[in-house]
């Protein structure tokens, strides 16, 4: 197993998504630099929050276009996992490898809480029978409102693409959707933190529920293992 | 025309005479302007008055409180080699350092920027926060924290809402993208900040023993690097324009106002930790905030006993055609100073080829004891850098006690003629205070900052104190902060006002089960050429450093904001306080909210005091009489009684009492996980008047929950300390709150009072603001 979290300059949540993986499953885990073109070899990418290049432009605007994201490309074209969470969320739906994009919050205004989410039946890429019906999973994000044309809309319902909604919409997101994967089943995207669900003082632990169930398809054992 | 005694300038502007118009456009007076040409032997250019200018400023030299600040502990008596010992002292750098244990030490300070935040308050704000982090990270430590201290106006004004709606969305755009969580803080509304807003942020950073870093410029010939973002012609003068009462043609200032870019700054933390990281490499680095380029290289050279010269056509710039006088007094943002070993200019620059940033050789150190400034070949500055610092003038201002504290403290309800509360009165007094924005649930504020980030906030804002675990090396620990100061108590008694501030502090910190380590402190006052501003500055200072002194909290360092007036006067005193404090065991970590099934007991009795309480302001109109008695002695016992009685493990909750006293902070109580509800009854209180025991603002109190079986320990520990305990009541699974007293008995819906406590703010805040 090895996990590579992506480092772009304005990352701010490099380093709580490493500890989700390294410290909370205990799986081998490693940082990747933006400039970077090879992955190394990773089981696992993991392009985390923050503010990738500042993203005054359009959050992901500019991430799409550096050398790493070739190789994350590439790397999801062969079958790879891939999960973007918050801004790498933003990063991937931007880069085309999620469909739909993440516009300005309803309320104009940055959102840190904990929300309640609806798991959604989106296995057997992403297990939801692992997850229960419900997790709470912060969120802390200026541009989390999902958007979708109606085609793309017909389409994740269709093949089951949504993760989580949110129960109780902090941003507007069309259907509450909070996560989606693509249709192959092995790219991910979240609003939410798991990586801020999984030490003993956090609101919740089921961070470490959810990036298991990312794992639970493609690594029954490490998703076992570290269970 | 008579020149400066220095080449001719190729650019005609600099070489315009100084005249006395032009000494008072500087803001210095006829004799500083004597001083200036006395330490250079001729007359300055105008580059070179444009420097004392701003280093002479109050911002820059504490010029007219430096005497009085000189009274503050700056070293913890019982300190440990684990424990709080203050590794870099106040005023030494650019933020104090205190030891915590293992090897590993805090780096923590608070700043103003109130007046930018007044003319522009997206970006005042957001600058503010920017230049916080940069005191800290020029120490050598990693920022893990903010917080922040705000005061505004009354919320009913647009023009408050204005600001509020810009400061909070600045502060979050800054501290959101920088990545560091804005944990907690505390926020006033009064109508003495309407126009002039308070804006104080703090930042708080870890870092290893032999990581601290010094801004000294020092070893001849050492070269001097500029990093970072490049200068404009933005904040021209702002530590001038901070130094000044604020007018109607302030806005005309907005030029000096800075543009915060946190995306710059998020790579200038990485990078210079990085290159800080190097053994060896950096000799000195400073952050270039007030007074940018000026007062970074002359402080830097002061303090190495050295001197400095640079060649300003090497500093990166942003715009063409900058003359020598704005490069050197420009403020723009996330920019530092760096002075590297010789010969390993080349690991500097690689370090910042990383990170897409300018690593400029700027000029070197020298032994002659002089900043030099060259410009396109020309000298344009040559000053004994001393003459910045150390030599700034000093003033010992006069101070008059205000004619209004005869009539404020002589006040009392009874001469008055103040009729006491009756049942119905109470009964609609309580929702009201907990919906005033000042104690109302500050949660429009806090969920627009991310608290989260770097995933070690224990205790989320809106508690009594944030926690958060720091991941030091192989270790983790938990310290708790928290920020206090209640303007209307300095106003009615600046002495007690600003103990009051450390005392509830300290309080707040004990309730969430930490040991107070120490403090930093913001001291917003006003003119201080106005002797009625002078002597509340004199008297804060005076409670606080006795107050430190008595609890041995070091102050480590802090920030003087005056000229704090709108064309309306003065602001209410403000000395915020900001302690940190060392939380033992993670199981110590307590908050405010009471479990179902607990008793709740009050500890430190109900005396009867009303003045300067958010009740007699609300619901009488009136801010007057004397500030709540302060006991320090007291406040000792009642402080290590509940801080005994959590690591005893027999505390569910605790809550300290503060504005808007014992039924606010009873409801506040239960305003958490699993809405409980309480019967409480004050009857055998023996209170004389119902409205003080219910909402007086008495000091050295706190409400306790604790589990029926601890109750006889608690009760028994308390009379051994020798603090009033009263079991005052239990909290039940739902329900109202009811509350028995002498005169009768009170009910209240707890989810009404919650919805209006939790919803006054938002609500307020949807109503249109200006602009």
């Amino acid at each position: 197993m090895d996990i590579a979290v992506v480092q772009f300059p304005g990352s701010n949540c490099d380093q709580d998504a490493f500890q989700l993986f390294l410290g909370g499953l205990g799986l081998p885990t490693r940082y990747v630099w933006h400039k970077d073109r090879d992955l190394g070899g990773a089981d696992l990418v993991v392009i985390p929050g923050g503010f990738s290049y500042g993203d005054y432009l359009r959050c992901g605007a500019i991430a799409r276009f550096s050398p790493i994201m070739g190789a994350v490309r590439e790397h999801a074209a062969k079958g790879g996992l891939v999960l973007g969470i918050c801004n790498g969320f933003q990063i991937l739906c931007e880069a085309g490898l999620l469909p739909g994009a993440l516009i300005r919050n309803s309320s104009l205004e940055y959102r840190c809480m904990t929300c309640e989410l609806a798991v959604g039946d989106a296995g057997p890429s992403f297990n939801p029978a692992a997850l229960g019906a419900r997790v709470r999973l912060p969120i802390g994000h200026g541009e989390g409102n999902y958007r979708i044309d109606e085609a793309g809309r017909a389409r994740l319902a269709a093949n089951g693409q949504v993760l989580l909604r949110y129960v109780g919409n902090p941003n507007g997101s069309l259907d509450d959707i909070a996560g989606i994967r693509n249709e192959a089943g092995n790219v991910f995207g979240m609003m939410p933190h798991p990586d801020r669900a999984f030490e003993r003082f956090h609101p919740s632990q089921d961070g470490l529920a959810v990036a298991r169930a990312v794992l639970a398809a493609r690594f029954p054992e490490v998703a076992r293992k570290s269970a | 025309m008579m020149l400066a005694g220095l080449p001719l300038n190729p650019d005609p502007v600099l070489n315009q005479p100084i005249t006395p118009e032009l000494v008072k456009k500087h803001g210095l007076l006829p004799e500083e302007y004597e001083s200036v040409k006395g330490h250079l032997g001729r007359e300055p250019t105008l580059t070179e008055l444009g420097i004392f200018s701003v280093m002479w400023s109050e911002h820059c030299s504490y010029k007219n409180t430096r005497p009085l600040l000189k009274g503050f502990p700056t070293e913890k008596r019982g300190a440990t080699a684990a424990f709080g010992r203050v590794l870099v002292k106040a005023g030494e750098e650019n933020a104090g350092i205190i030891d915590v244990g293992d090897g590993w030490a805090i780096a923590f300070k608070i700043e103003s920027h109130n007046h930018p935040s007044a003319v522009e308050p997206f970006e005042g704000a957001a600058t503010g926060v920017g230049g916080i982090i940069r005191d800290i990270f020029t120490m050598g430590a990693r920022p893990v924290l903010l917080t922040n201290s705000l005061r505004f106006g009354e919320l009913e004004s647009p023009t408050t809402r204005r600001l509020l709606r810009g400061v909070v969305a600045g502060i979050a755009h800054y501290g959101n993208c920088v990545g560091v969580p804005t944990v907690g803080g505390d926020v006033y509304f009064d109508r003495s900040y309407e126009g002039n807003p308070l804006v104080n942020a703090l930042c708080l950073g870890t870092l290893r023993h032999d990581q601290i870093r010094r801004g000294k410029a020092t070893g001849l010939g050492n070269p001097v690097y500029y990093v970072g973002a490049a200068t404009g012609r933005d904040g021209l003068g702002g530590a001038a324009f901070a130094s000044r009462e604020l007018s109607a043609e302030s806005a005309s200032d907005r030029p000096a106002v800075q543009k915060g870019d946190p995306f710059m700054e998020k790579l200038l933390i990485e990078a210079c930790l990085e290159m800080m990281a190097v053994p060896g490499l950096v000799v000195g680095i400073q952050d270039m905030g007030a007074a940018g380029l000026t007062c970074s290289t002359c402080e830097t050279a002061s303090r190495g006993g050295s001197g400095i010269e640079i060649e300003l056509d090497r500093v990166p710039q942003r715009e063409a055609g900058m003359n020598s006088y704005e490069i050197m007094l420009s403020e723009s943002q996330e920019r530092m100073l760096v002075i590297v070993q010789a010969g390993r200019e080349r690991e500097i620059e690689a370090v910042f080829e990383k990170w897409d940033l300018h690593a400029a050789h700027v000029g070197s150190v020298t032994d002659t004891g002089r900043m030099v400034v060259t410009h396109h070949g020309t000298i344009v500055a040559d000053i004994p850098a001393s003459a910045l610092t150390d030599a700034a003038p000093v003033y010992q201002r006069e101070a008059r006690r205000p004619a209004y504290l005869d009539r404020t403290s002589a006040w009392t309800p009874e001469a008055s003629g103040l009729a006491d509360l009756d049942l119905a009165g109470a009964l609609s007094a309580l929702p009201r205070l907990l919906a005033h924005p000042t104690i109302a649930s500050k949660r429009w504020i806090y969920r627009q900052y991310d608290h989260m980030v770097q995933h070690g906030t224990v205790v989320l804002p809106g508690s009594d104190a944030a926690v958060v675990r720091l991941r030091l090396g192989e270790t983790e620990k938990f310290i708790a902060i928290s920020n206090d100061c209640n303007g209307r108590y300095c106003y009615l008694n600046p002495r007690r006002g600003a103990q009051i501030a450390i005392v509830e502090c300290l309080r707040n910190l004990v309730c969430a089960g930490a040991t107070p380590l120490a403090m930093t402190d913001n001291l917003n006052f006003g003119n201080p050429y106005k002797p009625e501003n002078f002597y509340q500055l004199g008297e804060c200072v005076a409670g606080l450093a006795e107050a430190c002194r008595f609890f041995d909290v070091p102050v480590v360092g802090g920030n003087v904001s005056l000229y704090n007036e709108s064309p309306e006067g003065a602001i209410d005193p403000t000395p915020t306080v900001s302690v940190v404090g060392f939380v033992e065991k993670e199981a110590h970590v307590t908050r405010q909210f009471a479990p179902a099934g607990s008793r709740l007991v009050l500890l430190g009795g109900a005396p009867a005091e009303l003045g300067g309480s958010q009740f007699l302001g609300l619901i009488h109109g009136l801010k007057t009489g004397d500030a709540p008695a302060v006991d320090l002695a007291a406040e000792k016992s009642l402080q290590d009684l509940v801080l005994g009685q959590i690591r005893a493990g027999r505390v569910g909750a605790a809550h300290d009492l503060s504005e808007g006293g014992l039924l606010v902070a009873v409801s506040e109580m239960l305003f958490g996980p699993g809405s409980p509800g309480a019967a409480v009854d004050l009857s055998r209180l023996g209170a004389p008047r119902l409205d003080a025991l219910l909402f007086g603002e008495s000091q050295g109190r706190a409400v306790l929950a604790v589990a029926p079986a601890d109750e006889p320990a608690v009760l028994a520990a308390a009379k051994a300390a020798g603090v009033p305990a009263d079991v005052i009541g239990e909290v039940t699974p739902g329900g109202g709150l009811s509350v028995a007293t002498a005169r009768g008995a009170l009910a209240w819906d707890l989810s009404e009072l919650r919805l209006g406590w939790e919803g006054s703010i938002e609500s307020a805040m949807k109503r249109p603001g200006l602009g």
